[in-house]
């Protein structure tokens, strides 16, 4: 996991642990090299997810299974106008911000629980896709498609039985 | 069985635009294709179908309406939403004016877009469930058992034609096994009721008690036996057409409540107190005179009037002989093909056969012969006999009392050199009586 930002131990030791529990992997944490005005677009005045997303790859350790990178800037991709994070299907790198995960963006009462919470769930998300998974139908599993902070609160931190069958046959494949 | 994925082709100039939506697609689990201009997607479009195409309206070369046109000229009929970085209000109308299922402007908000495109992927698949259970039910309703090209029999059929469309009651009339069901069959596939059900009810199988059942349905615990509420076929032909088989033997009883309800299209289950209305339309079939029975006070003359709007009779099978090689060719090709076997002819003297027959039970008569006859036949054609009575026939025609009587005299004569005295004696008859039949069948010495 690449730290682009300041995160708190803590926050760092629940996304360890979530990793080990839905992934079985175990994990490596780096701090961020990148000079980010080079994503920096000036005229979105957003960072260009696709652009970190391929930085963020040549960075990984060569003996990683899969990298994701935490951010909390404001990304976005040139066709959406934000995303809360972004992965490959099936690649080996995924790139997350909570920016837009806070409550005060929306008008609303800070929450760090909830912010946290939020984080998670992208994350493991975003880790889910690297590792095969498409969006889900099923309302309150983690691989349900999110476009509003609002969605992400309604799905559990967990996936759905469908979703954890394909996932253990992917990780697998992987830990062959 | 696996279900199909929906299929999206990604039409701009803009490989971040391309890559981008293709990633969310991909993850949204839609099968994914992208074209870097109008061209390259066109040539696309040639190979294999699209059910969803999302195209930049500016790109170099040919832009997105100009492909839009091109697209329905090759008569492909996919979803086609537009992109432009450029909001206008003048290319988002005419676009949609154009046919375009809907208009979004880059950069797109990812609720939209997700929004966007399940409504679409939606709306294909409902169009898929449409045309499936369309050609369900055309499969269903096919009638492609109504063969005749005589004159009597075209007249049916135009018969047929003009009412389908009307929402008159119709009698069919006919002897047996001509044909009334699928007369009815037919009007009820060429009219607008067609996506609706035909209900048929042969009267003339149920007792009165059965059939008023049957017609109204009835409530739990309406009588011994009734378990659980059972819909009638009045109600089940809601919105479609009620085929009543055997008209004129339904009961002086149920003829009047047949009557109140032809009137006011409602009925009460058997039973039941609730007042059920169905819209439907009524097609009968009788092999009966029902005038006559109007005459003699067995059918009831207002329901026989209600009933008689439009009264379309089957000729019989002895009225259009000239129908009956294109009938039994369609028998064959039936038959053959649900008994997966190849194709087959008809012996001549089969076919001088069949032609020549009364057929007191008509079409289904013929068609019971060309089954059986297959059934037991040569596999390679129909044989004369492979026809019931055909080996009478076959005998009857060939060696008739006669032709019996003169081949045996020829061959006596011939065994003893025509020498008279021993041939009489041979065939114990007199000189006398032999000379006779001499000369009753002309025979003459060397002239078998």
């Amino acid at each position: 996991m690449i730290l682009c930002g300041h995160f708190e131990q803590s926050v760092i030791d629940r996304i360890s642990a979530d990793i080990l529990n839905f992934f079985y992997f175990p994990l490596e944490v780096k701090e961020c090299t990148l000079n980010l005005t080079s994503f920096y677009n000036p005229t979105r005045r957003q960072y260009d997810a696709n652009l970190l997303i391929n930085a963020v790859s040549e960075l990984s350790s060569p003996d990683a299974i899969k990298t994701i990178s935490l951010f909390r800037v404001d990304l976005f991709i040139p066709i959406l106008t934000y995303v809360f994070g972004q992965s490959m299907l099936n690649g080996s790198t995924g790139i997350v911000s909570l920016y837009r995960l806070r409550n005060e963006l929306y008008g609303l009462e800070q929450d760090n629980h909830l912010l946290i919470e939020r984080f998670r769930k992208v994350i493991i998300h975003e880790l889910g896709h690297a590792f095969g998974l498409i969006h889900c139908h099923n309302p309150v599993c983690i691989m349900r498609s999110s476009t509003y902070v609002e969605d992400l609160d309604q799905k559990e931190m967990d996936f759905c039985m469908k979703c954890r069958t394909e996932l253990d046959k992917r990780l697998d494949i992987n830990s062959i | 069985m696996t279900e199909k994925k929906v299929s999206i082709l990604v039409v701009d100039d803009e490989e971040s635009v391309r890559d981008s939506l293709y990633n969310w697609f991909i993850d949204d689990g839609y099968a994914v294709e992208c074209a870097e201009n109008a061209k390259q997607a066109l040539t696309m479009l040639e190979a294999r179908d699209f059910d969803i195409i999302l195209a930049d309206i500016k790109m170099p070369g040919m832009d997105g309406m100009e492909m839009h046109r091109r697209i329905k000229i090759l008569k492909k009929e996919p979803i086609f939403i537009i992109m432009t970085a450029f909001a206008s209000v003048d290319t988002a109308v005419q676009a949609l004016k154009n046919g375009a299922y809907d208009y979004v402007t880059k950069p797109f908000d990812p609720d939209d877009l997700s929004h966007l495109i399940r409504n679409a992927a939606s709306h294909v698949t409902l169009e898929a469930e449409n045309k499936s259970l369309k050609d369900r039910i055309t499969t269903l309703e096919d009638v492609d058992d109504l063969i005749g090209e005589s004159e009597a029999m075209q007249q049916v059929l135009r018969e047929v034609e003009s009412v389908a469309q009307s929402n008159s009651s119709v009698i069919v009339t006919g002897e047996s096994g001509t044909g009334k069901e699928l007369i009815a069959r037919a009007i009820h596939a060429n009219s607008p009721r067609k996506y609706f059900p035909l209900i048929s009810v042969h009267c003339g199988a149920l007792s009165e008690s059965l059939l008023e059942s049957e017609l109204f349905g009835h409530e739990k615990g309406a009588f011994t036996g009734a378990t659980f509420n059972r819909k009638g076929r009045f109600e089940m032909a809601d919105g479609g057409t009620i085929f009543l088989d055997e008209i004129g033997t339904i009961s002086p009883k149920m003829q009047i409540e047949l009557l109140r309800v032809l009137e006011t299209r409602s009925f009460v289950r058997v039973g039941g107190n609730k007042e059920i209305s169905s819209d439907f339309r009524v097609i009968c079939a009788t092999n009966r005179d029902l005038k006559s029975m109007v005459d003699n006070g067995t059918f009831r003359e207002d329901l026989y009037y209600r009933l008689n709007v439009v009264n379309i009779r089957i000729p019989p099978l002895r009225e259009r002989v000239e129908d009956i090689p294109l009938l039994i060719n369609h028998f064959i090709r039936k038959y053959c093909k649900s008994m997966s076997r190849d194709l087959i002819a008809v012996e001549p003297a089969a076919l001088k056969h069949l032609q020549e027959l009364e057929y007191p039970g008509n079409v289904r008569e013929l068609e019971n012969m060309i089954e059986r006859a297959i059934v037991i036949g040569n596999g390679k054609e129909i044989r004369l006999n492979d026809l019931p009575m055909g080996k009478e026939v076959m005998s009857s025609s060939i060696e008739s009392l006669d032709d019996l009587e003169r081949k045996h005299i020829s061959s006596i004569l011939d065994k003893y050199n025509w020498n008279i005295s021993r041939a009489s004696k041979a065939l114990n008859v007199d000189r006398a009586t032999l000379y006779n039949k001499i000369k009753k069948y002309d025979l003459k010495k060397g002239s078998r």
